[in-house]
């Protein structure tokens, strides 16, 4: 079944993912089919998904953060008489067990990227009186709620480009996104907040992505206040962080306010574990592997926050010999911590997730890229037991985009993977000077702009090979 | 700290060969009621070490686990008596004070205000 889904206008590139990923928690097992409406980009709130029952449709947009309504489609037209007819000419059999008597109904007008009056909207609802309503008008608590959807042929507005033609849709909703949600978990109330916790409606997309749900077990290595982890035990997951800094992991700003605070203050039950360690030489026994039913981080990849990994700064930096600590000063001793660079951390990261994953497990990560790169092919990690089956681009400045990867476990844990890993750690801490200098985005990101004067004259020739929306969350 | 993390932990200093499982030195243990979630602990019976669970139960002072793993008929059966003591043992035990200690080295991980720090120093990297 075919279905008319659309979306907020925020977040363009997150939109279809989150949709796809649900698709698979509530059974779809298929990759889903999209369609646009004629005339229309891609960056359009409307699109058509096909799906195969309601229930989907309705449980994927009840789940969603994006998905401002899934609707049962009965028309649609570039102008009024065009969706009269097409109205007129969906089957009855569809249509009339909305309309009997016993039932209540509402109508809404809705429009993207211009404004109707109030006369405006009652004039266009009242134009539908070639549908045999029968129900009651109710408009508090209808069983059912019809829109009817406008647009208009624009210039180019809110940056999307120009739509060509003017189109209307009227459709019975199925299903609607659960929006409330975010103001309840909006960071400015959280008790315990660190300089890069996640964004609440990010934290919810990214747990979406992970099909984080009831009775499956989800790890967050780079943990920190526990925002992403927040948003996974809201749908039911149970939940295990880790971090390095244990300031962060045990202490928090005091006894109510901590990681776990953060989770007693929506009501959700407490990590099962939180932990300090190193992602770099993790303490997991040997023989435990597929555990883990989603890993959801954030890692650390040195634009705002570095990474720390063990083993002593200046030892890794080669200025002094390996030392041993002495034993009277073992109790208590606070080890140094190396630099961790980010390409270091994303093979330990992908190593985690190829070792704890269960098979179809996902590996949902926020990956930094710089936007001049963009143009040219952006290469993102790979991993023998990987599949990526999503990328969300989110632009933070001009100079650089973080992109939310999501990745399906489709290959057991290997010994040959073990092995290679093994040989790879080895590697970054022979040269951990050069690795550090590879893949380091900070400079890149604050590097001094060149010459202003000539970046003015271009600028007006030069345009931008990828188009960007204005705003910091479209 | 649960018994579920301490189930999956070991030593990982540099050669160390018998990291698992870490011995419990407990000076605090406390009790905290967990809902009861019997797939999720059918799911993880399967990764469990069994002896290991046993024992770091026993010594937060719960001996109510059999010694010998239980089969599949009992994780899969309606009695829940079993899942019970399971959910119990893994979930509701916490090492609130005390430390892991290392069976081959010694070596202390102490864990303070439920939290294992299993940081290295530098020379055990």
């Amino acid at each position: 079944m075919w279905f008319l889904c659309v979306f907020y206008h925020r977040l363009l590139d997150f939109r279809k993912p989150e949709v796809e990923a649900l698709a698979e928690l509530f059974g779809e097992d298929e990759s889903l089919q999209w369609r646009l409406p004629e005339h229309h980009h891609n960056d359009t709130p409307f699109h058509f998904v096909q799906l195969s029952s309601e229930e989907i449709a309705q449980n994927i947009a009840k789940r969603s953060i994006l998905v401002k309504g899934m609707y049962e489609l009965w028309g649609e037209g570039t102008c009024y008489e065009e969706l009269k007819e097409s109205i007129q000419s969906f089957p009855d059999s569809r249509k009339l067990p909305f309309l009997t008597s016993d039932s209540t109904f509402r109508i809404s007008v809705e429009t993207f990227g211009k404004a109707l009056t109030f006369d405006e909207q009652k004039e266009r609802i009242h134009s539908l009186t070639y549908i045999p309503f029968e129900g009651k008008v109710n408009l508090k608590n209808p069983d059912h709620n019809f829109f009817l959807m406008e647009m208009d042929e624009s210039e180019e507005s809110n940056g999307l480009p120009p739509i060509v033609q003017r189109r209307i849709f009227f459709g019975r909703e199925v299903g609607f996104a659960d929006r409330k949600l975010l103001p309840t978990f909006q960071l400015k109330s959280r008790t315990y907040l660190g300089p890069t916790a996640m964004d609440a409606e990010m934290a919810f997309l990214m747990a979406n992505q992970a099909n984080a749900a009831s009775g499956k077990l989800v790890y967050d290595p780079f943990v920190g206040t526990g925002s992403i982890l927040v948003s996974a035990a809201r749908f039911g997951a149970m939940t295990m962080g880790a971090d390095i800094d244990i300031r962060v992991v045990r202490d928090g700003r005091g006894p109510d306010c901590n990681v776990w605070s953060n989770f007693k203050q929506y009501g959700l039950p407490a990590p099962v574990a939180l932990l300090r360690m190193d992602n770099n030489v993790p303490p997991w026994r040997s023989g435990l592997k597929e555990i883990f039913d989603a890993i959801i981080c954030d890692p650390p990849y040195g634009v705002r926050a570095g990474g720390r990994k063990s083993g002593g700064r200046k030892i890794l930096r080669g200025t002094v010999d390996p030392y041993t600590v002495p034993e009277d000063k073992r109790t208590g001793h606070i080890p140094s911590t190396g630099a961790y660079s980010l390409v270091e951390c994303v093979h330990d990261l992908l190593h985690l997730a190829a070792r704890m994953l269960v098979m179809k497990g996902r590996l949902v990560f926020f990956f930094p890229v710089l936007r001049d790169e963009c143009g040219s092919e952006v290469k993102f990690p790979e991993h023998p037991c990987f599949k990526l089956v999503a990328v969300s681009e989110q632009i933070l400045s001009s100079r650089y985009s973080r992109v939310l990867l999501t990745m399906v476990k489709v290959e057991p844990y290997s010994d040959e993977v073990e092995e290679a890993a093994r040989l790879m750690h080895l590697e970054f801490r022979e040269n951990h000077l050069k690795w550090l200098e590879e893949g380091n985005i900070h400079s890149s990101v604050f590097k001094p702009s060149t010459d202003s004067s000539q970046i003015q004259t271009e600028s007006k020739t030069f345009k931008d090979p990828k188009p960007k929306y204005r705003g910091k969350y479209v | 700290m649960r018994l579920i993390t301490h189930n999956m932990l070991s030593c990982n200093i540099k050669g160390v060969k018998n990291g698992f499982p870490l011995k419990i030195e407990a000076e605090k243990v406390i009790e905290k009621e967990v809902d009861f979630n019997p797939d999720f602990l059918r799911h993880m019976f399967a990764k469990i070490e069994w002896k290991a669970l046993v024992e770091a139960a026993r010594s937060m002072g719960y001996a109510e686990l059999p010694e010998d793993s239980p089969d599949a008929t009992v994780i899969e059966s309606a009695d829940e008596t079993f899942l019970r003591k399971l959910h119990h043992a893994l979930l509701e035990l916490h090492l609130e004070e005390g430390a892991l200690v290392c069976p081959e080295t010694g070596r202390k991980f102490p864990v303070n205000k439920g939290i294992p720090n299993m940081l290295l120093h530098e020379d055990e990297v």
